[in-house]
């Protein structure tokens, strides 16, 4: 693979402290802000960018457009009544923040959810997992101008979106995942619904690799573009799909398993070139491995036990002083709920630890320097942040 | 976990051990030694990942809690260093040569709690809260009731309830 080598020398000199020595008054250099409200931008946030020419010399990410204060909220908010909150962290994928402070909280009280629940759990975050991928899959192809891979994977995310509101009640924010266990069982006919749905699911995913995966203009500006360098990985702190498309394979479900994972049979996908197009590439068959994970869920789970544990009276839930760390592996990396815990009916600090937070901020910043402006939408799709884990 | 902790041990005058799982731990560590170790965790022991960096008010002791904590992804282990350090001017050293990206985590810090960290890149810019002028508002006395009631007005017509009397109702009918 051959990488664009930048002129270094139409760039500016570095000051003392390694900062950028730039003078906005030569006219040789441009302030461009794009977002926070801007099509190429993932969610709520923007970059101040500062251009030469057409190329970037210097990126700096602000967010804080979507702050709430969840875990300052979550402070002053018993152990249950910071379940129904937790899930708003993240609107593409909230299962994640359940199933994190759900097993946050069973450790540290003690609690052990029932066998059948862990299976229904799982089955759930696969199921977001796969929801989560549409949505970037819409998005990076939209940020190249592909807008109808969008309308497909938003057609099959919402057939998805049927199977969680028979499941849970609720389409995006499911509030199903509570410590203990999970509120209900499958309903019936739910395998049935689900493998048309899978069906339906896998169908248009060969048509998004025939439409966006074998187009000469997606491939001319993806492949490599956005490249991060492996030995970047660990300094950065780079997980889940991003650092798979850069061969390193780090995937918690196989490095730390957790809920039923040790008895499912799958290999996590790997890539290798660590551009954009291989970021892509690595996310669509990931898909393919939820699709197979979720019928083998439902194959092996058990159909019948308990689904919840019998909790104390949680409007007077008291947990001994501790903390832990619970980690899972979300559609963009690893995530994970840091708890602190003080003997009281309130969690003393609970902080969320989203893959965004590293890939978004300092990662981000580096990989946007010597990139057109063109490419930093898809660049930035490519990494696949969710502004809101910045900023809980 | 607790072999680790004896050889780590020979070399750090370290507090507490806290095994919290068999693979993960707790270390409480002196300030000034935090630095050696972390850099002898990344380099010799296989802590590469620093997953985490966050800070736990502990008004009442008047102390807040650093928690650094690292991930060795091959020997599937995780651990935490606790760094203990004053509220009242709270000050740490920098680790964003170490991990570039604990600028971030500093930076949030810095923004939320108040805690300074000297010569890490941008710390005391805005980054997620612009134009704030109250105390920082992670810190355990900064209300978030109050400063709601103070900045934002209520909608009228808008029935509320008190969350932990309306849960009571709804969840112990009986009055359990």
């Amino acid at each position: 693979m051959v990488l664009y080598q930048p002129d270094r020398s139409q760039y500016p000199s570095q000051k003392a402290d390694g900062s950028l020595d730039i003078d906005l008054t030569s006219g040789k250099y441009l302030k461009l802000w794009q977002g926070p409200q801007h099509p190429g931008i993932t969610g709520n946030m923007s970059l101040e960018l500062t251009v030469c020419g057409d190329e970037v010399v210097e990126a700096k990410t602000h967010v804080g457009y979507l702050h709430r204060g969840f875990e300052k909220l979550m402070e002053r908010r018993t152990f249950i009544q910071c379940f129904p909150i937790v899930c708003r962290i993240c609107v593409p994928e909230p299962d994640f923040n359940e199933y994190c402070y759900a097993a946050a909280v069973e450790e540290l009280a003690g609690i052990v959810a029932p066998e059948r629940a862990d299976w229904i759990r799982t089955l759930i975050l696969e199921m977001g997992r796969i929801n989560s991928y549409m949505m970037y899959l819409g998005g990076q192809a939209g940020s190249l101008g592909q807008g109808v891979i969008g309308q497909w994977t938003t057609y099959v995310r919402d057939l998805m979106l049927d199977r969680f509101e028979e499941l849970t009640g609720a389409r995006i924010y499911h509030m199903f995942i509570l410590p203990g266990g999970v509120r209900d069982g499958l309903p019936d006919g739910f395998a049935g619904r689900m493998e048309e749905t899978l069906q339906e699911i896998e169908r248009t995913m060969s048509d998004v690799y025939d439409v966006m995966f074998c187009n000469a203009v997606f491939k001319k500006r993806t492949v490599g573009v956005g490249y991060i360098d492996p030995a970047l990985l660990e300094p950065y702190g780079v997980t889940g799909p991003n650092a798979r498309a850069a061969g390193v394979v780090k995937d918690v479900r196989k490095d730390q398993p957790y809920l039923v994972y040790p008895q499912l049979d799958f290999e996590p996908v790997i890539g290798h070139d660590s551009d954009i197009f291989t970021r892509a590439d690595v996310r669509r068959r990931d898909v393919l491995v939820s699709i197979d994970l979720v019928r083998q869920i439902i194959a092996k789970m058990p159909k019948t036990g308990p689904l919840m544990t019998k909790l104390p009276n949680v409007l007077h839930w008291k947990i001994p002083r501790g903390e832990t760390y619970i980690r899972g592996e979300c559609s963009r990396g690893e995530y994970g709920y840091y708890l602190v815990t003080d003997g009281s009916g309130y969690p003393r600090r609970v902080n969320v630890r989203g893959p965004s937070y590293t890939h978004a901020v300092a990662l981000l910043e580096r990989l946007i320097v010597n990139v057109n402006i063109s490419d930093v939408a898809a660049l930035m799709v490519s990494l696949h942040t969710y502004p809101p884990e910045i900023e809980r | 976990m607790r072999t680790l902790y004896a050889e780590l041990n020979k070399r750090f005058p370290l507090g507490e051990l806290t095994v919290q799982r068999e693979d993960l731990g707790f270390i409480t560590v002196e300030r000034e030694h935090l630095r050696a170790l972390l850099l002898h965790l990344r380099d010799l022991e296989g802590f590469t990942h620093l997953v985490l960096l966050t800070a736990v008010d502990w008004m009442e002791e008047g102390i807040f809690q650093l928690t650094y904590l690292l991930s060795d992804r091959k020997k599937r282990r995780d651990l935490g260093l606790r760094v203990m350090i004053a509220r009242d001017g709270a000050s740490m050293e920098t680790v964003h040569d170490v991990w570039p990206t604990a600028a971030t985590y500093q930076r949030e810090l810095c923004e939320m709690f108040g805690i300074d960290f000297p010569d890490s890149p941008g710390v005391h810019d805005p980054f997620i809260l612009e134009g704030w002028t109250d105390i920082p508002p992670y810190r355990r006395e900064f209300d978030t009731k109050k400063y709601a009631d103070e900045t934002f007005t209520h909608r009228a017509g808008r029935e509320t309830n008190d969350p932990a009397e309306y849960m009571k109702k709804q969840l112990y009918p009986d009055g359990a």
